[in-house]
């Protein structure tokens, strides 16, 4: 079995990211419920090695790693790669030049 | 931009470029690639029960596959986070980021038409040049870390399946015995469509089907595997050092997909019933 930690830890960074993800009205939405359903469930047990709690909490991990590492990628994304390319202006400026102005447009 | 000519109901309808023309369309772009980014046209999703499955609404409208049959999911858990991805969009679309509404789409279409026997026989053929079977001779510091990362995880493979995998330095890479194939062909056959559609994504983001095996058998867990996969990557970033915006970019996608690919075998593979606890356990 994977070594996953403390499942409240998992619990309580899932319920994090969906917060993340839907806003305002988070609490109402499906997903927040059926993970605090599905918790709720699985809690009561007197067995240490329950199998089902153990796949709801990999499942649980699972889901918090796709949300983290979605909301880390788009991130990077809007960083590093969501510019676009520079206006001529702005190429320009990086050298210090500025663009000559033409009364009839550029020559 | 060509996409936004088009009405607003294009989600309904399959795009243009893919009504019979074959796999590139007359703009030269592939048929089945939507666009990158389109504005969110929709305030409320919500999740609904047909007769196939469970169905997506994106306001009234009801969600479509990229080639236009309706979106059904079988199991609710799966609706439900396809059902976040949409809702976690902000202003624009970023089909990028949906992974698990891109799997379920990829499962309901089957665009490259694949059979079970085939999605199983790509899935092992993966097997012959696996990731954690090929290792390097030197330099001997990563020769040592592949040996201690990824010998645990072929142990561990080779006990829980009964085979017999070894590794290699030859550049031929491992040679496998037909009986394991065999073994993993048949456990992969016990799969249903959908999960193998996942299985197969999960191996071919990890290139391995070991780490994929151990990953959806519970063993470790996706940042472990997603380590494990890119390991002489890690290596090198330790030695010379992180370059954010491609090595972490690269990480948190393989992280993502991985992640993805995972959550949709479990979610497909198990059953919805919830198994009341036996007094007499």
């Amino acid at each position: 079995m994977a070594a996953l930690g403390a499942p409240l830890r998992t619990l309580r960074a899932l319920l994090r990211e969906l917060r993340h993800a839907a806003g305002r009205s988070y609490r109402d939405s499906p997903a927040y419920r059926h993970v605090i359903a599905a918790f709720r469930a699985h809690r009561v047990t007197s067995e240490k090695l329950c199998r089902a709690q153990q796949e709801l909490h990999f499942q649980a991990a699972t889901y918090l790693c796709l949300l983290r590492s979605v909301r880390e990628h788009e991130a990077l994304h809007r960083e590093y790669h969501g510019k676009g390319e520079r206006s001529p202006q702005e190429v320009a400026g990086l050298v210090g030049f500025r663009l000559p102005q033409q009364p009839g447009g550029k020559g | 931009l060509w996409w936004a000519h088009f009405p607003p109901t294009r989600l309904t309808r399959p795009p243009p470029a893919a009504a019979g023309s074959g796999p590139v369309g007359p703009c030269g772009r592939r048929a089945y690639a939507p666009p990158a980014e389109r504005k969110r046209f929709y305030q409320n999703v919500s999740i609904s029960q047909g007769e196939g499955g469970f169905e997506i609404n994106l306001d009234h409208r009801k969600l479509k596959t990229p080639q236009a049959k309706l979106f059904t999911v079988p199991s609710e858990a799966l609706a439900i986070a396809v059902a976040t991805e949409w809702d976690s969009q902000k202003d624009t679309i970023k089909f990028y980021t949906m992974h698990l509404t891109t799997l379920c789409n990829t499962a309901l279409d089957n665009p490259t038409q694949r059979n079970k026997t085939q999605l199983i026989r790509a899935a092992v053929k993966f097997l012959e040049t696996d990731t954690v079977c090929y290792r390097v001779e030197e330099p001997p510091a990563l020769a040592e870390l592949q040996k201690n990362e990824w010998d645990p995880v072929i142990a561990w493979a080779e006990k829980r399946y009964n085979v017999t995998i070894g590794s290699s330095t030859s550049i031929l890479g491992p040679n496998i015995p037909a009986s394991t194939k065999e073994t993993f062909v048949s456990h992969l056959a016990s799969y249903n469509m959908w999960a193998l559609q996942g299985i197969e994504f999960v191996i071919t983001q990890l290139k391995s089907l070991i780490l994929s095996m151990s990953l959806i058998d519970r063993h470790i867990t996706v940042e472990k595997a997603v380590l494990l996969s890119r390991l002489e990557e890690e290596y090198q970033i330790r030695r010379w050092g992180n370059v954010e915006w491609a090595h972490d970019y690269d990480l948190c996608e393989l992280r993502a997909r991985t992640a993805a690919g995972t959550l949709f075998v479990h979610l497909c593979s198990e059953s919805s019933t919830v198994k009341h606890k036996l007094l007499q356990d």
